[in-house]
């Protein structure tokens, strides 16, 4: 517990912590995301493209 | 070398190359990151002055040294695709960004959690060092804004390059503004006049964790720039070729 409380900066350690995770994760997230959005408007022009064919 | 760069400008040769390396630079910048700031948070000592405070340098320095470093990225990319007109340049500057922005945030709210404890204060409008990367945090935004504002992608690429480059002055400005101005924020610990103000049980994992939060920032930028090449590719043969086998690969 004593090093979890960090002297009495826990809350200000932990936060800080608990932001670059949420940050990293966010940046995760986001590209992926946007792969699979481009990736899919790709498939969708090609589709529309062989239906117009 | 000049055959090297001439295929590793090439859009497909890049995309495969990327996805390849992404693995190998992601999940040891991962491990780097945990072993680091594991390290940093429970095994190096308490500040004789700071306490357990002085934590949260192993977020907030590799978060700040990122944000420049993005910031330098973008800009020199952003330069070599003005000059030589290379493509695959202004896709590295456009995917920097977002992730640069990200990191300044990450840096300023840092800075600001630790400032509270230390210095008594969330933010201090005064500060050179707190404003030049506020500064940078907006010259992100503007850069991104002015990107998704023109529709033509070689006028915003031109744009935002040129953007880029001129808020690029900003970053020697965050960097010497410690020694230029008088500021509430200290004076550089790693690179000091005969080294490192640190004990080494101190500094190691600090390294660590800024060459681990590299490696994952150099990950993410191949992730962007390989979707921004596919984008910007989504015309040609080689993306349709490759949609079409991964469709059929289920």
């Amino acid at each position: 517990m004593d090093m979890l409380a960090m002297g009495k900066y826990g809350v200000f350690v932990w936060s800080s912590m608990a932001l670059t995770i949420a940050i990293v994760l966010l940046n995760e997230w986001a590209a992926r995301r946007r792969h699979r959005a481009v990736c899919r408007d790709i498939e969708v022009r090609l589709k529309a493209r062989e239906g117009r064919q | 070398m000049w055959t090297f760069f001439h295929k590793l400008a090439s859009p497909p040769h890049f995309y495969r190359l990327a996805q390849t390396m992404v693995p190998w630079i992601g999940v040891p910048g991962y491990l780097l990151v945990v072993a680091s700031l594991y390290a940093g948070l429970f095994l190096a000592p308490p500040d004789y002055q700071q306490g357990d405070a002085f934590r949260i340098i192993y977020m907030h320095v590799p978060a700040a040294y990122l944000s420049m470093m993005a910031y330098v990225i973008m800009a020199v990319a952003g330069g070599i695709g003005l000059i030589w007109r290379m493509k695959l340049a202004h896709a590295v500057a456009a995917s920097a960004a977002p992730i640069g922005a990200s990191f300044t945030f990450l840096a300023l709210a840092t800075g600001s959690i630790w400032g509270r404890p230390m210095w008594g204060t969330w933010w201090e409008w005064g500060d050179p060092r707190l404003m030049s990367e506020l500064i940078l945090l907006f010259l992100y935004f503007g850069y991104m804004a002015l990107r998704a504002a023109i529709d033509d992608t070689a006028k915003a690429d031109k744009a935002s390059a040129v953007l880029a480059l001129v808020g690029a002055v900003n970053i020697p400005v965050i960097h010497y503004s410690v020694e230029w101005w008088t500021s509430l924020h200290q004076g550089s610990t790693i690179i000091a006049e005969g080294g490192p103000r640190m004990p080494p049980e101190m500094l190691y994992p600090l390294l660590g964790s800024i060459f681990g939060f590299t490696l994952v920032f150099g990950a993410l930028l191949l992730r962007r720039v390989r979707t921004e090449v596919l984008h910007r590719e989504r015309r040609t043969g080689w993306v349709r070729k490759m949609i079409v086998s991964a469709e059929g690969n289920g």
